[in-house]
């Protein structure tokens, strides 16, 4: 086991991310906590408890007369997204350091977590319920 | 080159940032296979079909499978050695614990989605 490292005295400084980049480390560590049970329970309906052999639109269709499970699965997209997304932009901020490229890298990174969540949140919510 | 030859501290993370990457881009991928679902049966229904029940797309089922368990289970490590005072110190045996974690989960799932490939209908 490791030695305790010497206390340090460190003088309180404000770190450049600010109040966005503490958010951001909350974010990652809250959603991951709910995406444990979102994403393995997701997993092990869809490919355990059944497989890609039976999920077809019938599948889907039964799944989501549900709103219970539509909400459910807008949860999965929506935590799995910013939080895929969001480690996406740590990413962008270690390796890109020219701030033209960053522009770039940035923006298309916010524009595809929009695309995506529109699209998603879309067809969750606009596919009709097949039953009473 | 000046190479950083890490010890288990730095894989964890190089493994967490590759895994969440190949996790992240699966999700476009299916985000958009799923919207297919509003255009009706047969177009979704092909799409699943040529998609993903062949053997290769199973074995990248797999694989896709090791890269979320493993975050997830690093991810908690990560979040024991945030919030529990002392962890720090046990990092190592929490890697070790990661890793026990990803076998449990992993290896059953794994058995279960290969098995379609080896014993005929």
């Amino acid at each position: 086991m490791a030695s305790p490292a010497p206390a340090l005295r460190v003088r309180a400084v404000r770190p450049l991310g600010g109040d966005f980049e503490r958010w951001s480390w909350y974010f990652f560590r809250i959603s991951g906590l709910l995406l444990v049970f979102l994403a393995l329970g997701h997993v092990w309906i869809m490919h355990l408890i059944n497989s890609v052999d039976v999920i077809d639109y019938a599948f889907v269709a039964e799944r989501w007369r549900s709103v219970g499970w539509r909400f459910y699965d807008w949860l999965l997209l929506s935590l799995a997204l910013s939080h895929g997304m969001n480690g996406l932009r740590v990413i962008v901020d270690d390796y890109v350091h020219s701030r033209a490229w960053r522009v770039v890298c940035l923006s298309t990174t916010g524009l595809l977590f929009g695309a995506l969540l529109l699209i998603g949140t879309v067809t969750i919510v606009t596919f009709p319920r097949t039953g009473p | 080159m000046v190479s950083y030859r890490g010890r288990e501290g730095y894989w964890a993370w190089v493994l967490h940032r590759l895994s969440g990457l190949g996790v992240l881009l699966f999700l476009a991928l299916h985000i958009l296979d799923t919207m297919l679902v509003g255009f009706g049966p047969e177009i979704y229904n092909h799409t699943i079909e040529t998609l993903y029940r062949n053997p290769v797309a199973r074995l990248g089922e797999v694989v896709l499978i090791a890269a979320l368990v493993y975050h997830t289970a690093n991810g908690l490590r990560l979040i024991a050695i945030d919030f529990w005072e002392g962890a720090v110190f046990r990092q190592r045996q929490l890697w070790y614990a990661a890793w026990a974690v990803f076998l449990v989960l992993f290896l059953p799932a794994a058995f279960v989605m290969l098995r379609p490939l080896f014993v005929r209908a």
